[in-house]
């Protein structure tokens, strides 16, 4: 197995002349890719132009009586007769506002997750304690709550079956099995809005609506599936440097910050990437729980834009040059870290 | 994902963590100095992350189970009625109708997603390994469902979408994407297909990348065509990353709710009046919770009946390739 491993990565498109079948694959391969990226395009030649223009010429492949109309109308940056005459709606998102909004709550809640979990992780992964086991086991089974599935993306759901159901389904033989195994895919299902619903109510008596408080907190304490992943990394870390550090008189939160959490900075940053993620596309739990435009995110914003388009054909431009500013911090933390995205995603976290 | 190699990890992760874990409930008996404290301070650690856990997961879990048997109007306290809500929704059409489309919509999306996926996953590993080409393609993971949702629309445009100026270009009729009733879930399927299908073909990719490529070699000298060997190899193989996909993909599609919200709003008549929707309309519309929470556990339990049919799946194809 080693010698497989030592040899060169294998390559599965080493050169072959060329037949009808790969050029057919190529030919499909190009047709998914096009038919991913031409939106993105699309959004930025339609946030590019006039909306008569666009009307006039909605085919054109370039930008239609190019302008920075919309973006300005976006940005607030517009006067009222500027938006109209370029087919605006004369209202403007100020989207400025709703970016900061969602940056406070994407930032805050990823950061708070990431930190708790990693605290939650070291007392399980390095300390004894009575009852240790007890509560892991405890904290597992929230992994079959919902709420926090909203919130992280399906990657939660795939890494919980390969670890956990792994272990007790693969390789153990019990009673029940096939029985516990789909309770606890079942249990994985419950439709977020099952938590979703007495969440809000329970929002609502703290008297935390339209508060980032109340947006916030409910996904910021506790994630099952973060403490878990953190943990098993943190198993396998070697122990050695932390101990010599603590017979040298270190203290244990030292050791913690000290060494285990660089040692640990790999899968900190993935969790942190892909919650951030999660919770900057999030709609569902801030339309429940804010009204106030203080503190609405950019999604809820982008979503009332686009409803409340009075004329008969809604500010198109307006609306891509929006989308796009949405989307950007997105597409920026892509190019920085895409090839960590798509390792992430493809192999669960695996350095 | 890999979920051979990442459970081979985990096994060989947690033998030694058991092993450590009886040496430190001997040295927690022999009360080590190495660990003396060890208790409190580990209290302090996961205090925030037991009251999340607590606040925010498990009381609202009983919650809504026991605000499916009240009358709960939020603004006066539930009041216990039995069964009532169940009942009610026994005769409820809209819901029964909530419940076609979103089967509908969870039909069509799953299976075009899964097959354009398998295709696209096995179509890079044959062809290329380059990770630009895998990050393009997972770009719509990235942006959030209100985007998708957005864009699409003005694609979809019935006058000014480039999608009907291209079909009236080729001599087509116009279609009324998303104000039509025929078309309104289609569509929506179709954008969530574009929005999923590069996560899920990345992950069949990682499926694809544990099966040994001496396989095909073999295969290539038995004289298998790349057709023959996809067919008889790769989807054999790939069966239980396959059936995990297909029950996420399921799960997912059943909640659909933020690109239903923005495309269509639930219409047009209810076209798309998918249940996530008219959960949330119900409680946030009528505010009529305590029937929303008795949708809720129904669509949870018709979701229970759906991943006891995938376990048959799922075991099938474990025994396949055991053998």
């Amino acid at each position: 197995m080693t010698s497989l491993v030592a040899a060169p990565p294998r390559k599965h498109s080493r050169p072959r002349k060329f037949t009808v079948g790969r050029g057919l694959a190529w030919a499909y391969l190009v047709g998914v890719l096009f038919v991913t990226i031409f939106p993105f395009y699309w959004i930025l030649r339609t946030a590019l132009s006039n909306n008569y223009a666009l009307s006039a010429h909605p085919a054109a492949l370039l930008p239609a009586g190019f302008t920075w109309g919309p973006f300005q109308r976006v940005l607030g940056l517009a006067t009222t007769e500027q938006s109209i005459a370029e087919g605006g709606s004369g209202a403007s998102i100020e989207i400025g506002h709703y970016l900061l909004n969602s940056v406070v709550y994407a930032t805050v809640s990823t950061v708070l997750i990431v930190f708790c979990s990693t605290l939650a992780a070291y007392a399980f992964a390095r300390l004894h304690w009575r009852g240790r086991d007890f509560m892991f086991g405890l904290f597992l089974t929230a992994l079959m709550v919902p709420g926090i599935l909203t919130l992280l993306p399906n990657f939660v759901l795939i890494v919980f079956c390969s670890t956990l159901a792994a272990y007790a389904f693969a390789r153990l033989h019990w009673r029940g099995r096939d029985f516990m195994f789909g309770l606890f895919l079942t249990a994985l299902m419950v439709p977020g809005i099952l938590t979703l619903l007495p969440n809000f109510v329970l929002i609502k008596e703290l008297g935390l609506l339209n508060s980032f408080a109340g947006m916030i907190l409910p996904g910021a304490l506790f994630s099952a599936f973060n403490i878990f992943f953190l943990r098993q990394f943190m198993l396998g870390l070697s122990t050695e440097t932390e101990e010599a550090a603590l017979l040298d008189g270190a203290g244990r939160l030292r050791v913690l910050f000290g060494i285990t959490l660089p040692m640990t900075s790999g899968p900190i940053i993935t969790l942190s990437i892909l919650g951030f993620i999660g919770m900057w596309n999030d709609y569902f739990w801030p339309l429940l729980v804010t009204s106030d435009e203080s503190v609405q995110p950019l999604t809820l914003a982008l979503a009332v834009f686009k409803q409340s388009s009075p004329q008969a054909q809604p500010d198109w431009a307006g609306l891509m040059a929006a989308t796009l500013v949405a989307a950007m911090p997105m597409l920026l933390l892509f190019m920085v870290f895409g090839r960590r995205i798509v390792n992430s995603i493809g192999f669960s976290g695996i350095k | 994902m890999a979920v051979l190699e990442s459970t081979a990890r985990e096994q060989r992760a947690a033998r030694p963590a058991k092993r450590r874990r009886r040496n430190a409930r001997q040295s927690l008996n022999a009360n080590s100095p190495a660990h003396r404290g060890d208790g409190k301070l580990a209290w302090v650690l996961i205090a925030p992350a037991l009251v999340g856990f607590l606040v925010f997961a498990a009381y609202p879990t009983l919650r809504g189970i026991y605000l499916s048997f009240t009358d709960f109007k939020v603004l006066s306290p539930p009041e216990w009625i039995g069964f009532d809500n169940y009942v009610q929704l026994a005769h409820d059409e809209v819901f029964w109708s909530a419940l076609g489309v979103t089967v509908y919509f969870v039909v069509l999306s799953v299976s075009i997603s899964l097959v354009v996926s398998v295709a696209t996953a096995a179509v890079l590993h044959r062809l290329t390994s380059s990770t630009v080409i895998r990050g393009l393609i997972i770009l719509p993971f990235l942006i959030s469902a209100v985007v998708a949702g957005t864009v699409w629309s003005w694609m979809l445009d019935t006058q000014l979408g480039v999608v009907n100026i291209v079909i009236k270009a080729l001599g087509g009729d116009g279609v009324q994407f998303l104000t039509s009733r025929s078309w309104a879930i289609p569509s929506i399927a179709l954008i969530s297909v574009w929005k999923q299908m590069g996560y899920t073909a990345i992950i069949i990719f990682a499926g694809l990348q544990t099966i040994p490529p001496t396989i095909y070699e073999a295969g290539r000298v038995d004289g298998a065509s790349e057709l023959k060997m996809f067919r008889r190899l790769t989807l054999p193989l790939l069966r239980p990353i396959l059936a995990l996909v297909i029950v996420l993909n399921i799960i997912g599609a059943f909640q659909v709710f933020d690109i239903v919200q923005v495309a269509t709003k639930g219409g047009p008549a209810n076209a798309s009046n998918v249940l996530q929707m008219y959960i949330y309309s119900k409680a946030f519309g009528q505010f009529d919770f305590g029937y929303a929470a008795a949708m809720s556990l129904s669509l949870f339990a018709v979701l229970i009946v759906i991943t006891f049919l995938q376990m048959r799946l799922l075991r099938a194809s474990e025994s396949d390739t055991n053998q």
